[in-house]
């Protein structure tokens, strides 16, 4: 099975790298363009568990190490 | 006057922690040694210090991996029972992961990796790192970080501000703190704190980098010389 995982910053917390994408975007005229947000991909890939365990150990360990309750957010779906 | 015991822990990656020894056991004459983040054991030190580096690379996050050492779980004992402990530069962003200090980090404001010299201005002299300094007092200290730009939720600034747990903030060379002079971006000027009860200090700037006035300043050493002070007469 495959978990991707997908960490960003909170809607609190400015994001200057995303900020400066946008401004690269909007430099480039997509002028369309209103907000970026930049975040991290994890694909974890796992031995088959039941969806369960699943819901138990997937939110624990994003919170526990790839995210940073303080300052980042994370959601995470099976992709395979 | 009998020597204090020093441990410096030393992460992969870790690249300030001879500079920190070399302050601790040559300038000021203390009993120092590494701490292997690997082991288990303080090796009976009174004051354990994280130093400055990229531990694991800054991988993930800065200091996001560090926290799940092995000695890490010897250290937030050590820490919980009142030992004092020192985090300098990535030491404090593992102290913020490690939640032994509150807050994070953020890249800073500017996206540009920062190494020049910077004032800071005490904000609190009455804790176990400061107590050779004076309130208002401006230091001159380098600084050598991408990610330094403190960020902690408004409840918690409140908080910190409330317990004087500010210890150092970014000002220019008059002690005043401006917009300009805070580098990286951190907020109210964050640039080292304690905890609650003042046995921690995170700071960003490298107090190592100045206790010797042939570098261009020893304003640093007084942290130093702060904790040996305090320790010896507690």
């Amino acid at each position: 099975m495959k978990i991707r995982v997908l960490v960003s910053y909170k809607d609190s917390v400015l994001d200057p790298q995303g900020q400066t994408v946008r401004n690269a975007l909007l430099t480039m005229d997509y002028d369309f363009v209103k907000n970026v947000r930049q975040g991290k991909v994890f694909e974890i890939e796992i031995e088959d568990l039941s969806d369960e365990k699943i819901k138990q150990v997937i939110p624990e360990l994003a919170d526990r190490i790839l995210a940073n309750p303080i300052i980042e957010k994370f959601t995470w779906e099976i992709i395979e | 006057m009998s020597k204090l015991r020093f441990g410096v822990v030393v992460f992969p990656g870790s690249n300030c922690d001879h500079d920190t020894f070399h302050v601790l056991k040559d300038v000021c004459g203390q009993n120092t040694f590494y701490l292997w983040h690997k082991d288990h054991d303080l090796n009976n030190a009174d004051c354990v210090i994280l130093p400055g580096g990229f531990s694991y690379g800054d991988y993930l996050r800065s200091g996001a991996i560090a926290k799940f050492s092995p000695l890490m779980k010897e250290l937030q004992e050590f820490a919980h029972e009142g030992g004092h402990v020192l985090g300098i530069c990535n030491g404090f962003q593992v102290l913020l992961e490690l939640e032994l200090l509150p807050g994070a980090m953020l890249r800073n404001k500017n996206l540009k990796f920062l190494c020049e010299h910077v004032h800071l201005k005490i904000e609190n002299d009455q804790t176990p790192f400061t107590n050779q300094g004076q309130k208002n007092r401006v230091l001159r200290i380098p600084i050598a970080h991408f990610d330094g730009n403190y960020y902690a939720s408004p409840e918690t600034i409140e908080e910190i501000i409330a317990n004087g747990q500010i210890v150092f903030r970014y000002a220019d060379r008059e002690g005043r703190i401006t917009e300009e002079a805070n580098v990286n971006g951190s907020v109210e000027n964050i640039a080292g704190l304690v905890n609650k009860r003042r046995n921690i200090l995170g700071m960003m700037p490298h107090p190592e980098r100045a206790s010797e006035s042939l570098l261009g300043s020893d304003d640093g050493r007084i942290i130093f010389k702060s904790v040996i002070h305090h320790i010896t007469n507690s």
